[in-house]
């Protein structure tokens, strides 16, 4: 198995890399190491969501409320910027992710106290976070000019030749990685979700560790809301609407099953770096953005359909291995 | 009429003959013949594994004989599909019934043949009159318009019956059809049956409960093993006979129990009760003992071992462990006091697959192969190489999947899973279900071994011949109550299914 999800996350590189070629082909300078560094650090916050989201899904659950999460964290965050120019840029960032994590803790007590289908609780909180952006925001738009230096430069400073963005979807990488592989509430994402019944008899608290990946996507949810707002310079209530297709696309093209737990921290990135090296690429080979929407819908089914193949096969293999042994 | 089927001057509405199947590594019928005959009720008995399922199944057209020949008639038939076998005219209704909740009564009668009109579209009037009238002659008087969903299960059973009306079919199997009902509701099924026979039907009647059969059944055919070994009129019998025909057989020989010195009680359960699945539950568990739990199936055995790991609650009860009173509320901490349940239904409650091996053994470990709060993998394949060794796992690698396994590997690796909590009572709620004969002696090998090491263990079985082979003492539930203790040595396999099925002793 591990060496068959390593093979699925290595036709993933392959992928990519042909992906590279391909565009090599109509235009070199794309494949720079900068332009990739660049290409990279646009789609850290993907990463980021991605990580997030694929907690949710392992256990399977989903979450579609993270885009509106980000968008109503980010929203904050700049308002409070703009109320208090002063307060150091660490504490923003923390009010962010804590108010993501709180948005998170509403779905996930949802999901789990009152026991609605996870893709109902989420879509409902996804209209409801939108809304409460606009009460909040008056449908105003915070912009650059309102936002002080420190809240904008923070993603842009370079350190070691990179900029933050980078090194901080980075680090959150590891930690997911430590999380998935080295803690037990880890294990228990994947044991929730491969099998709810028996993790229930092995002493997992099924409901309890839906809950806690919901608060972790919504801490990821709240940390990308300041990153997205100070990047991209601008609040407004519809900032990543329609993101939360983008990140549920980055998993389930990084080979993170939707009936749950399977899926891999690698499969997340490689799947969220395979859509940034698409939205990055296209527009410079010359390809229009309607076009580049049915691409990356195209591509999304083509990923879900090897998978789903892949599963498959893995039926098959295991009963002959079952017969030799 | 009784004495014409017996004589068989009437032709069966089918016949069974020489039929054999298997499965690899399991006999399940070999050279079985049955004749059901129109308006006759024959009574299926025979224990768990008897093949009396494999025997339904392949009636209903979702198994293929290997052998042998059905005939519908003077005709030869083959039901390669479940819809074949509904064309000739075979209908199953079974223990839960195979309906859809969200639809009414009338669209779940006619699902696949309902009356159309001339556009060729469905003709509701119709359908909710035909339904109607197919309710009325199975005997019920309800709104065909209203949703399944709404009704009870006796009811569903009706709706199941009046479906095969519609379909006029001739030969009706009834698997334990009375097991989930309540009193009132078995009479109106009698009444039910009653009426099919008067049809014209050819019934199949599958059920552990002696006291119905000979209210009900005209016939009666014995199945032990896969093989039919005796058949004939009820009227002819005996309870006793019945019990004989269907147990009969050495067992003990091949358990590998070994004698342990009983300890001091472990585990006292007093006052144990459900608001609906079981009361007065009472029992030791002595130090290094084996306690059996027979009963038939739907008996709250299971619903009382889940209450007391705490997956349900019980809503009365004491559970004492080493002389501390116990409050479980969750199967955390049952594990945590060191009693674990490793469940019936591997794939649904037991192997979690996608999970490679050695993650699915320290799963409920984990806290202590882990150090401030990090897994350590190497500690954790120790573990698992620990226990998973003990019980002789061929697996190619710890790093795989489970999923890999075969069903008794698998077995394996969930009983390593409970073992390596280091629990001080161990639950085994069906422990050799489904598994190869090979998996199973060493399943029974390593319990006998783990209770000469000290550990007390409950076993769950509907196999008598495990419980006797391995049991020092049983314990029989009947309708959620305890019907019976006997000692190893008072064991008798007629006593157990008596306790079970509610049978006085015979004068």
């Amino acid at each position: 198995m591990a060496k068959f999800l390593k093979n699925r996350e290595l036709l993933l590189v392959g992928a990519i890399t042909v992906l590279l070629a391909l565009i090599t082909l109509r235009f070199p300078p794309f494949v720079a190491p900068a332009n990739l560094a660049r290409v990279y650090n646009d789609t850290s916050i993907l990463i980021i969501l991605a990580l997030g989201q694929m907690a949710v899904i392992l256990t399977r659950c989903i979450d579609l409320s993270m885009a509106a999460n980000l968008a109503l964290s980010g929203m904050v965050a700049a308002m409070l910027n703009a109320a208090f120019p002063g307060l150091p840029i660490p504490l923003i960032i923390l009010a962010a992710i804590t108010l993501g994590t709180a948005l998170g803790m509403i779905n996930g007590a949802l999901v789990w106290k009152l026991d609605i289908p996870p893709i109902v609780v989420t879509l409902g909180t996804l209209t409801i976070y939108r809304g409460l952006i606009f009460l909040l925001s008056g449908g105003k738009w915070i912009n650059a000019h309102q936002m002080s230096d420190a809240f904008k430069a923070l993603p842009r400073d370079e350190l070691v030749g990179f900029p933050v963005l980078s090194w901080l979807s980075l680090v959150m990488i590891g930690l997911i990685f430590l999380l998935m592989s080295r803690t037990a509430l880890g294990r228990a994402f994947y044991a929730v979700g491969g099998n709810p019944h028996a993790a229930v008899y092995t002493g997992i608290d099924v409901g309890r560790t839906r809950f806690s990946a919901y608060c972790l996507s919504g801490a990821l949810a709240g940390l990308s809301g300041y990153l997205w707002v100070s990047r991209y310079a601008v609040a407004y209530v519809d900032i990543a609407a329609g993101f939360e297709l983008d990140i549920i696309a980055a998993c389930v093209i990084g080979g993170i099953s939707i009936a749950g737990g399977i899926g891999s921290v690698a499969g997340a990135v490689l799947g969220a770096l395979f859509l940034g090296v698409i939205k990055n690429a296209l527009p410079v080979i010359n390809i229009s953005p309607f076009a580049q929407m049915a691409i990356s819908g195209m591509v999304i089914i083509i990923a879900v359909a090897v998978n789903a193949r892949a599963e498959r096969r893995k039926g098959r293999v295991i009963l002959r291995k079952a017969e030799a042994v | 009429m009784l004495q014409d089927t017996l004589t068989s001057r009437i032709k069966p509405a089918i016949a069974l003959k020489g039929i054999s199947k298997s499965f690899p590594g399991v006999k399940a019928l070999s050279d079985v013949s049955l004749s059901l005959y129109p308006g006759s009720v024959t009574a299926l008995i025979g224990e768990n594994g008897a093949g009396k399922s494999t025997l339904v199944k392949i009636l209903t057209g979702i198994y293929q004989p290997d052998q042998g020949t059905i005939s519908v008639g003077d005709q030869e038939v083959h039901f390669p599909t479940a819809l074949a076998a509904a064309r000739a005219g075979v209908t199953a209704i079974h223990q839960e019934t195979v309906l859809f909740d969200e639809l009414s009564v009338a669209e779940n009668i006619f699902l696949g043949h309902a009356p159309r009109n001339r556009f060729g579209l469905i003709d509701w009037k119709k359908l909710n009159a035909d339904a109607r009238a197919l309710l009325a002659r199975a005997g019920a008087d309800f709104d065909p318009t209203i949703r399944l969903r709404d009704l009870g299960i006796a009811r569903k059973h009706l709706v199941a019956i009046a479906r095969a009306l519609s379909v006029d079919a001739q030969v009706v199997i009834m698997d334990e059809p009375t097991a989930a009902l309540s009193h009132k509701e078995i009479h109106e099924l009698y009444a039910l049956v009653e009426r099919l026979k008067a049809d014209g039907k050819a019934i199949l009647f599958i059920s552990h409960k002696f006291d119905e059969i000979f209210r009900i059944a005209d016939r009666y055919t014995v199945f032990r093993d896969g093989t039919m070994v005796d058949e004939g009129l009820i009227a002819d019998v005996s309870q006793d006979k019945l019990v004989r025909l269907m147990v009969g057989r050495a067992v003990g020989s091949v358990y590998p129990k070994k004698e342990v010195a009983i300890g001091e009680p472990i585990l006292t359960v007093s006052g144990y009760r459900h608001p609906t699945e079981f009361e007065d539950i009472n029992f030791e568990l002595r130090r290094g003992e084996i306690l059996g739990f027979y009963g038939l199936v739907g008996a709250g055995r299971s619903e009382f071992m889940q209450s007391l790991i705490g997956v349900t609650r019980p809503s009365a009860g004491a559970v004492r462990l080493d002389g501390e009173v116990l409050v479980i509320r969750s199967p955390s901490e049952a594990i945590r006091s060191g009693i674990v349940y490793v469940p019936e239904e591997r794939g649904r409650q037991g192997a979690i697959i996608g999970l490679p091996i050695f993650q699915n053994v320290t799963l409920p470990s984990l806290s202590r192969t882990s150090r401030s709060g990090f897994l350590k993998l190497a500690n954790e394949f120790a573990l698992a190489r620990e226990y998973t060794s003990r019980l002789d796992l061929r697996a190619a690698s710890l790093d795989q999947d489970v999923g890999t396994l075969s069903g008794g590997n698998q077995q394996k690796v969930v009983i390593a899973k409970w073992l390596a909590t280091r629990p001080k009572v161990i639950i085994l709620d069906e422990p050799t279900k489904g598994i190869d004969i090979g998996s199973k002696a060493a399943v029974h090998a390593f319990m006998s071994e783990l209770a000469s090491e000290g550990l007390s263990v409950i076993m769950v079985s509907s196999e008598i011949p495990e419980i006797m082979g391995m049991s020092d003492r049983v314990i029989v539930m009947r309708e959620g109550r305890i019907a019976g203790r006997f000692e190893r040595a008072e064991l008798t396999a007629e006593k157990l299914v008596r306790a079970a099925a509610g049978i006085r002793e015979a004068a």
